[in-house]
């Protein structure tokens, strides 16, 4: 028993700041990312082609714009080409409420709006998550279990994953979306009751990630299912999803 | 002369011409892999290649764990397969996969077990296409009074992967447990195949999420065989410090999650905690928390500045204080010493018969380790010793990682203080052409195998990567049977086994 009480002091209070303070963290973490581009030269061919992911994309006039819902957060997709400069910030905060926000010139976001008055009265001091993985490589996953560990402690912010749809207000889909995981994925939606939410987690969930164009997945969350926050990330740091949370319910 | 002394001999990572690999009927390619087995060899890697658009050559790679010595044979077959498990259940799991990705026939089969439930992306194109249902899969049906089904999944309590498994019970009493996977699959052999190297890497690190450093490390021993291309020393030590560093988050997250499924708060919550001070570290040197954009062919993408080291160093230190007493507060607490112990035994026989590797096989006392084994990289240079232990129950498996902690971080201490100079990344060229090579990396939850081969212009013609996770789900069926239904979520977590590494 005092081992228990000993080891219980050895840990201290270890929660993190956030949001009550700015986190900082590790220089090369890869955040947010951003553009800069020279609107005369309109350089897209080169670094579009030479990413490894569908990061940049054309605009309608034929400019370079980033699209984050596609980024895979990569060190190789920070590149500088003529006219056209990829780099990451460290920045957490990304997740927005439409999956057009993701789409930039600069790698400035319109961050996730805070539902509407009647959602918050319902949702705003207690929101309870399905998750469900569909297609992914349990990176996300993980990344959602850190948010319960005493670091994160979503939990603080009267925000749960519970066991049942049965018991949830929302579902957080991670993954591309396999061909096996389909029905599955449909059917505990549709196991929610009214009002729900949906939020889409990591790059898989919004675009496909790294699987984009198998034959054996449907490239993110199918337009059946309608998204409420899109949190962007290979896997998204926990911040990321927990600050996005936070905005959605106007807690920030 | 036994097809064995025939076979083409290799190590780990070092590439062969593929025209070397003996070609053997089909027949004598199945007696030969048996024989091999029951000669104490170990299927490391066994799959079909389309060589013509009427035929499959099967390659079976064999490990002899004691000369560290891997074998290749191969043998072409038109639509049926050799009787690849009979006398070979070892083979079993390896056999049902060519069947499904390949869509050959086996012989005695009407219709195999599928093992991911995908139409065949790998079958030679003159073969017959045969129509395909995702949601055909033979359960195993007991009947009797009072035998009840239980079914759980795809969708679990928790935040889990899915899978489905189905219970035949007698009361509590588990008489047997149907694994059925494949809700993860997402075509990662296909993409390997067929994406540039750019891209091709970053689905390396996705196939699954928490063994990023071992699944890349991998997939670049492979290209870098193929490339000829010498790692320096230093990219060797990042790597190896990497890899150690996964581990221990995953290994400790085990340990936290072990104390949660127990009810067991304070463990969990501190192993919790510390979990992430290893992801942390990782991130630090990587910019992730998984180690994502570390690995890359030739070397590694970040280099670790002396003051880094140092940093790192420390953390590591305080890891090494903070550590101990959460262990003992798990392991000598007797209420859980009382849940762990004898649930869910695997026997070493078991691991012998089905060759079962990692932790799980190292818990029942089969020494059982790449890095020992087969040793590349820096693991030539530094041995780790192997932890055992015997009982072979969730406590055993528990008590192997807490040991594996304390050695890698002795491993990653000793590294950081004497990292070798020199590049830390070097060019990776073109791939030689018409080459076999096997890559094995110890990854927390095992051997994690990564097979390539090229074709005529160098292009990568087939990449077979098999998670310890292949091998060991089948250890969770087994360790069920005649358990209790509710020791299942302790037994399961005890394994800890990829669903992603396993559907691919």
């Amino acid at each position: 028993m005092l081992d228990l009480f000993r080891t219980r002091l050895m840990q201290g209070t270890p929660t993190s700041e956030f949001p009550d303070r700015d986190v900082s963290l590790p220089a090369r973490f890869r955040g947010r990312p951003t553009l800069s581009r020279d609107d005369t030269g309109a350089a897209i061919g080169a670094p579009a082609r030479d990413l490894p992911s569908g990061l940049v994309r054309a605009d309608s006039r034929a400019l370079p714009v980033l699209d984050l819902g596609a980024c895979l957060f990569s060190p190789e997709e920070a590149t500088a080409a003529p006219g056209c400069q990829v780099a990451f910030s460290q920045d957490y905060r990304m997740a927005t409420g439409t999956r057009n926000d993701l789409i930039t010139p600069t790698g400035q976001v319109e961050l996730a709006r805070a539902l509407n008055q009647q959602m918050r009265r319902v949702f705003g001091r207690s929101l309870r998550l399905r998750s469900v993985a569909a297609g992914s490589c349990s990176g996300c996953e993980a990344e959602l279990v850190a948010l319960n560990n005493v670091v994160f402690d979503m939990a603080r912010f009267g925000i749960q994953f519970v066991a049942s749809p049965r018991h949830a207000d929302g579902i957080v889909i991670t993954g591309a979306v396999s061909r096996n995981m389909r029905a599955a994925l449909e059917c505990t939606y549709a196991a929610i009751a009214d009002p729900r939410l949906v939020i889409a987690v990591g790059a898989c969930a919004i675009s496909g990630g790294p699987f984009t164009g198998s034959p054996e997945v449907l490239n993110g969350v199918p337009d059946s299912i309608p998204v409420d926050l899109w949190v962007p990330g290979c896997p998204p740091h926990p911040l990321t999803t927990l600050d996005g949370l936070l905005r959605l319910l106007g807690r920030l | 002369m036994s097809g064995r002394d025939e076979a083409l001999r290799l190590r780990n990572r070092r590439a062969a011409p593929l025209a070397r690999v003996p070609v053997l009927d089909g027949d004598r390619f199945a007696e030969t892999i048996a024989d091999a087995v029951s000669g104490g060899d170990r299927i490391i890697s066994l799959f079909g290649l389309v060589e013509t658009p009427d035929t499959l050559r099967l390659v079976a790679v064999l490990g002899d764990d004691e000369q560290g010595q891997l074998r290749a044979i191969s043998s072409l077959v038109s639509q049926q397969l050799p009787p690849l498990s009979r006398g070979c259940p070892q083979a079993a799991r390896f056999e049902r996969e060519i069947a499904e990705q390949c869509g050959a026939a086996v012989a005695g089969f009407q219709a195999p077990k599928p093992v991911r439930r995908h139409p065949p992306d790998h079958a030679p194109s003159g073969w017959p296409a045969r129509p395909h249902d995702r949601d055909w899969f033979p359960f195993t049906s007991i009947a009797g009074e009072e035998v009840h089904e239980v079914a759980v999944g795809p969708v679990h309590a928790g935040v889990i992967e899915p899978g489905h498994f189905r219970f035949q019970a007698h009361g509590e009493e588990v008489l047997s447990l149907d694994i059925m996977l494949g809700y993860q699959h997402r075509g990662v052999e296909r993409l390997l195949e067929a994406l540039d190297r750019r891209r091709a890497v970053l689905v390396a690190e996705s196939i699954a999420g928490d063994t990023v450093i071992a699944h890349t490390s991998a997939w670049c021993g492979a290209i870098e065989a193929l490339a000829r291309c010498q790692k320096s020393p230093r990219a060797q030590a990042l790597r190896g410090i990497a890899l150690e560093l996964e581990r221990l988050a995953n290994h400790i997250g085990d340990l936290g999650t072990l104390a949660g499924d127990v009810a067991y708060q304070p463990a969990a919550a501190y192993f919790g905690r510390l979990r992430g001070e290893c992801l942390n570290l990782l991130m630090l040197v990587s910019g992730n928390r998984y180690g994502r954009g570390l690995v890359r062919p030739g070397g590694v993408g970040f280099d670790v500045p002396a003051e880094m080291a140092a940093e790192i160093g420390l953390r590591v230190g305080q890891l090494r204080e903070a550590l101990p007493p959460v262990a003992s507060l798990l392991l000598d607490a007797p209420s859980v010493q009382s849940r762990f112990e004898g649930t869910g035994v695997v026997s070493a026989e078991l691991c012998g018969v089905h060759g079962f590797v990692g932790p799980v096989a190292r818990s029942a006392g089969v020494l059982r380790d790449v890095r020992h084994d087969y040793p590349y990289g820096v693991y030539r240079f530094v041995q780790i010793p192997v932890a055992s232990a015997w009982a072979g129950d969730v406590f055993a498996r528990a008590l192997v990682r807490w040991l594996e902690i304390q050695r890698s971080l002795e491993f990653v201490t000793e590294q950081l203080r004497a990292l070798p100079r020199g590049e830390c990344r070097v060019p990776c060229g073109a791939l030689a052409p018409g080459e076999l090579v096997v890559a094995l990396e110890e990854g927390w939850r095992g051997e994690v195998v990564h097979v390539a081969v090229t074709d005529d212009a160098g292009r990568i013609r087939r990449h077979k990567v098999t998670d310890p996770s292949f091998r060991n789900w089948d250890a969770v069926a087994l360790a069920m049977r005649g358990g209790q239904i509710s020791d299942f979520p302790l037994c399961n977590k005890s394994f800890n086994l990829s669903y992603a590494g396993h559907d691919l």
